[in-house]
């Protein structure tokens, strides 16, 4: 499952890769750190590289969508104290595989992205925080920052500038939570990897209670060929409010699972041609587009779809972090769910009752229904728990937890009441 | 103050409160259990949600600002669907124990589950267990299936106590409240975790399965082992004090207590009461009536006056005997005609006499507030366990305190400069300090000081004293301080620099009442060393253990050895050799009485319960006693009336108190040979109540003490830790463990006081020597 297939369409950040050229000769005989290079000779105006950003339409590839430029505008520009910039490196959502593969094929394209991030924010400290069950990427990205550092990109005075940007790893512990913005601010600081409460937003109260911009990798390493193409011409590259190109990790009953960068709004049936068609000429039952905790899709509904922010949201799901998950006619929908449910049960951190207490419920009662010894009552109820953590926690983790359970319900409903009914599955597998 | 809306009613609000700050203090309850008012937010129980127009899911109350036109319902559908939603998830995992739970009756989630829980559950799986631990002798957590995780055990430590005994490990439903490592719960207010746990989570373990709440009576009364005046409620059945709890008093304790406060309730009960009056006759104990007894006492009494003069005649009283109780003992001596009173026991140095009646110098509530402290000989933590959270809010909130002492003890506090010197030291310490400030102001250090030249420290505390406007800053001086055999003298210097740098010259006063004996005159007139410096023939002893409670227990033993008549009136057993009669009197909750707290407010109590035995209050048996020994004024009916006349009404006494002599700072070092002793007042053998406290003896702080010794001291003499070391003061020795410690200066050895372990010894200062045993 690895980018380096060629079957990408318009590639901005898996453009040229051949799994060798990761290290900084090959990233600099791809053009890579001109756009820096340009910034920096220039010393253009930072408020221009964030009105770029802003034109480019990029929203934040981690999940949530949210405009970049405009994120970025929230940095306080005046501020006389220390701010931070954050690499959110520690991708752990099912489905989603994007981030490491970035980080080791193309590690230089993030520092890019991240020197010129922090010379518009005016940080001059960065981290990067890996995920902690991904070793080998972390080590990886250890080597590209040292080539960087030797290379006098990064650190004190680059290139002879005056800008200063020293950028460290952070190797997490392997928490889903920690993705999650604040939980992982709190995990860099020592402590237990808790959401904080919000506002007020890292922006204005971060690391270390610092103005901090926190970004994911792919939407910093996408930001070289943005500002060097423009904004309105990376725009162009995708749909209109929907700009640029995205990475799908595509996974499950696909013929070629892998990573595809194709233009943003590209029809979702030819990304799955891209990944070689559904498994064994398998009939397509179900597509979760962005990631486990996004709606359920039926197959149908997605094969008319378009791989964009506002299309997908228009058949009742999110492009989420754009983990593709394909599930064909073989599957049982119970057993899906009950495995999203472990991993949400298992990655809750326990910190607000509705999803310490709600996700292991959840998991408890597909468990049963799985097992062949679900009550009739339980359909409802699992749609009752699901409501009631939904909206009602900390952190956006409770809503991930419920909604992959409602969707569930609502377009698989039959399956499950099959599961009580006969007390096992009926799916043709 | 902006307006808000809730529940339909306009209210104003001060900007940067909580909603549910606001609507409570506007008579809307919001329910919650992970918010506390003297702890952070974290929002995390999600029990305080409500609806806020214009936001698209339900606001967390607690942490939700108001803000001007903000519209909040706290009962609409969506916000009464949040909550019982929060409730139920709350309850699925929660055993339904409550006829067996000792919270049930006074617990918030059983309070609010029926307002919010369903009649119900929908939850058929097994519910959680969570494994009991065991991390203290005070803290039950035998049933931590219970806890809701609201998370306020670990705020209190980490904000309150300054020490981070709790966390929660793991996540998702696996997490669960435990001690780090499985360590012991130490903090000497780990008891407020008690009353902050909203559920049967952590329980007191010596009142677990003692009473339901609901049988219990309360009774205010207030602490008597430290000056702070803490309020307290005295639960209890019968005749039995079952329970201790705060009292909550802003002003004072806040809503907290000390575990001191908290558990010495044990003592009360304990085996060793005395309940009836004893005489010693042919060497032994024979339990007899009052009037026996009475006629006995007032007999041997006059017999010593008519044989020795009436200067044969002493008495001394605890600093916890109550107003009324001082008040009558110094009437008794004073009317048989001997200035032999006192009740400053571990004090050595009685230079001040006539000059000060020293207190606080300020209001308790006002110490959180300064900006810069400076701590003079104080086991701050041990001897003041809450005033130390007060010192350390001031510190947290950006408060330079500094300390000069002989031990460098962890205060859980951010210190701006130490100085850890030998108590002979402390005098040219504060010389250092003296010069510095003189230096910086361009005056003349008082003479025999100007040769002393400031160490870095004590420059940066003298620089940290000059900056800051008058009524920020304070200088205290600690119990050790007082009990200093040159205590004057640092008085006296301390008392320069306050004046000179404009800062609030304050005493941590030693007992629960030593304000209020001095002011009901139970102190020499004359400047006769009140305490055993004087052999006297005839001693009443009220409240206390002269091994352990006074300055040098030899000097008592031999004092009281010599004397033709020993008169023990206490709650507990004393049977001493040199004993002749043993009064049972009533401790603090069988009686009436007054103390007065460090800053001169008299707070009067009621008997919580009936005196045990035929014990009787210690100012009834002192009036009766005055009867038989037929002296005017000893026709008092009640407490409040030997109360009033020293009070006159007055709850407020700090205008009679006053810490400035007007004396001038003099330079007369001590030398003293060989190895000195710092001696420490262990917390849990602080007074006669507490030693009997059987919870409290069985904690970390009321291990055997230990003698610490300097590395290079122990690398000296071959010891190194946990060997056994030999100590001898006069012709007295104790035998203890070896503990080499970093934070003593090279020539001071810490060997507590106040136990039996090193009762054989000689003053708590001085000279101590030490070899291998």
């Amino acid at each position: 499952m690895t980018c380096l297939h060629g079957r990408h369409i318009d590639p901005v950040v898996f453009a040229g890769l051949d799994g060798a050229n990761w290290r900084l000769d090959g990233y600099v005989a791809r053009g890579g750190y001109e756009t820096l290079r340009r910034i920096l000779n220039e010393k253009t105006e930072p408020g221009k590289i964030i009105e770029e950003v802003k034109a480019s339409m990029l929203r934040g590839r981690g999940g949530a969508g949210f405009p970049t430029g405009l994120k970025w505008s929230f940095m306080p520009h005046r501020f006389q104290g220390q701010k931070y910039l954050i690499c959110n490196a520690d991708e752990s959502e099912p489905g989603t595989f994007k981030d490491r593969d970035i980080l080791r094929y193309n590690p230089h394209a993030v520092i890019e992205g991240m020197l010129i991030a922090a010379y518009a924010l005016g940080t001059s400290i960065g981290y990067c925080y890996v995920h902690g069950e991904i070793w080998d990427v972390y080590e990886r990205f250890c080597e590209a920052m040292e080539e960087a550092r030797l290379a006098c990109l990064t650190g004190k005075n680059i290139l002879g500038s005056g800008f200063d940007f020293d950028l460290h790893p952070f190797h997490g512990y392997g928490a889903y939570i920690c993705g999650e913005e604040t939980a992982l601010l709190e995990s860099m600081e020592g402590k237990k990897g808790w959401p904080r409460y919000k506002p007020p937003f890292p922006a204005s109260f971060g690391l270390y209670g610092q103005p901090t911009m926190i970004n994911n990798v792919e939407t910093l390493a996408s930001i070289p060929s943005l500002i060097k193409m423009g904004g309105k011409a990376y725009a162009a590259l995708g749909r209109e409010n929907n700009g640029g190109t995205k990475i799908f990790s595509v996974s499950g009953d696909v013929a070629m699972p892998g990573n595809y960068e194709v233009p943003m709004g590209t029809p979702f049936a030819a990304l799955l041609e891209l990944a070689g068609g559904m498994r064994d000429g398998k009939k397509i039952k179900a597509v979760i587009p962005g990631g486990s905790s996004v709606p359920v899709v039926p197959g149908d509904v997605m094969m008319q779809t378009n791989m964009d922010y506002d299309s997908i949201a228009k058949v009742g799901s999110m492009l989420g972090s754009g983990g593709v998950i394909v599930l064909d006619e073989s599957r049982c929908m119970v057993k899906s769910l009950l495995r999203l449910s472990y991993f949400y049960h298992d990655e809750s951190c326990g910190q607000c009752t509705p999803c310490r207490e709600g996700t292991g419920w959840l998991w408890r009662i597909v468990r049963r229904i799985d097992a062949g010894e679900g009550l009739p009552g339980d359909i409802d109820l699992l749609d009752s728990v699901a409501s009631n953590i939904s909206g009602n926690t900390i952190c956006g983790l409770g809503d991930a937890a419920a909604t992959p359970v409602r969707s569930f319900l609502k377009h698989f409903r039959h399956e499950f009441v099959d599961h009580i009914e006969h007390k096992r599955c009926l799916v043709q597998t | 103050m902006i307006e808000i809306e809730i529940d339909g009613k306009k209210i104003a609000a001060a900007e940067g409160t909580s909603v549910l700050e606001a609507a409570y203090a506007n008579g809307t309850h919001i329910p919650h259990f992970c918010y506390h008012k003297k702890l952070s937010i974290t929002a995390s129980c999600r029990m305080c949600l409500v609806e806020v127009e214009k936001s698209p899911r339900p606001q967390p109350a607690c942490a939700t600002p108001v803000s001007p036109g903000m519209v909040v319902h706290t009962h609409s559908p969506i916000a009464v669907a949040a909550q019982k939603a929060v409730m139920e998830f709350l309850l699925i995992n929660h055993p339904l124990d409550c006829p067996i739970c000792d919270k049930g009756g006074e617990c918030k989630l059983q309070d609010l589950a029926v307002g919010y829980g369903s009649g119900a559950s929908r939850f058929s799986e097994e519910k959680r267990i969570v494994f009991h631990k065991n991390v203290s002798p005070l803290i039950s957590m035998r049933e931590m299936s219970r806890c809701i995780h609201c998370t306020r055990c670990v705020r209190f430590g980490e904000e309150i106590a300054g020490i981070r005994e709790f966390g929660m490990q793991n996540r998702g439903d696996r997490a669960e409240i435990t001690s780090f490592l499985n360590k012991t719960v130490d903090s000497e207010l780990s008891g407020n975790m008690i009353d902050l746990c909203p559920v049967g989570a952590l329980l007191s373990k010596p009142f677990r399965y003692q009473a339901r709440n609901w049988e219990l009576s309360s009774h205010k009364s207030f602490s008597p082992h430290d000056s702070l005046g803490t309020n307290l409620s005295v639960q209890s059945r019968g005749d039995t004090v079952l329970r201790v709890l705060p009292f909550e008093n802003e002003r004072i304790n806040e809503c907290w207590i000390s575990d001191r406060d908290r558990f010495s309730y044990q003592g009360l009960n304990s085996e060793d009461r005395l309940l009836k009056p004893r005489i010693k006759q042919d060497n032994k104990w024979v339990e007899t009536d009052w009037a026996t007894a009475f006629g006995y006492i007032a007999h041997g009494l006059r017999s010593i006056r008519q044989e020795h003069g009436s200067g044969a005649i002493a008495a001394l009283a605890a600093p916890h005997s109550t107003l009324e109780e001082m008040a009558l003992l110094q009437k008794l001596v004073r009317g048989l005609g001997s200035e032999h009173i006192d009740f400053r026991l571990r004090q050595s140095d009685f230079g001040l006499d006539g000059q000060v009646v020293p207190w606080l110098g300020m209001k308790i509530e006002a110490v959180g507030r300064l900006n810069d402290i400076l701590l003079v000989g104080s086991f701050l933590r041990k001897d003041h366990p809450l005033l130390a959270a007060r010192v350390r809010y001031a510190a947290m909130n950006g408060a330079k305190v500094s300390v000069l002492h002989a031990v460098d003890d962890d205060l859980l506090m951010p210190l701006h400069a130490r100085m850890i010197k030998a108590p002979s030291d402390w005098l040219s310490g504060l010389g250092e300090i003296m010069v510095a400030v003189a230096r910086c102001k361009g005056v003349a250090a008082p003479a025999g000081f100007e040769h002393i030249e400031p160490s870095d420290d004590a420059s940066a505390i003298a620089e940290s004293l000059l900056q800051g406007c008058e009524g920020n800053k304070a200088i205290f001086l600690g119990n050790a301080a007082i009990q200093h055999p040159q205590a004057s003298k640092l008085h006296a210097a301390v008392e320069w620099l306050a004046r000179e740098t404009d800062a609030t010259l304050g005493v941590l006063t030693e007992g629960a009442n030593t304000v209020g004996g001095y002011l009901a005159n139970a102190l020499p007139a004359d400047g006769t060393q009140g305490t055993f410096a004087s052999a006297c023939k005839a001693y009443l002893l009220m409240n206390l253990e002269p091994e352990l409670d006074c300055a040098d227990p030899q000097a008592a033993r031999a004092a009281l050895s010599s004397a033709d008549m020993v008169v023990v009136l206490s709650p507990y057993r004393h049977e001493h050799e040199y004993a002749d009669v043993m009064l049972p009197i009533a401790p603090f909750t069988e009686t009436s009485g007054t103390f007065v707290n460090s800053e001169g407010l008299a707070q009067s109590f009621q008997g919580a319960v009936l005196p045990q035995g035929e014990a009787r209050p210690g100012w009834k048996v002192l009036r009766v006693l005055g009867n038989f020994l037929e002296l005017e004024g000893f026709d008092y009916e009640t407490s409040e009336e030997i109360r009033d006349e020293i009070t006159r009404g007055d709850h407020d006494l700090s205008a009679q108190l006053n810490n400035m002599t007007g004396m001038q700072p003099e330079f007369s070092p001590v030398a003293v040979e060989g190895i000195e002793r710092i001696a420490d007042v262990p917390i849990y053998f602080s007074d006669p109540i507490v030693r009997r406290a059987s919870a409290l003896q069985a904690t970390t702080d009321a291990r055997p003490p230990r003698a610490y010794l300097p590395v290079d001291l122990g690398d000296k003499l071959g010891i190194q830790n946990g060997d056994l070391v030999k100590l001898t003061q006069g012709q007295g020795s104790a035998v203890l463990s070896a503990l080499l410690s970093e934070n003593l200066p090279g020539n001071v050895v810490r060997v507590a006081a106040a136990h039996e372990l090193t009762s054989a010894l000689g003053p708590m200062f001085g000279t101590i020597r030490v070899e291998k045993a």
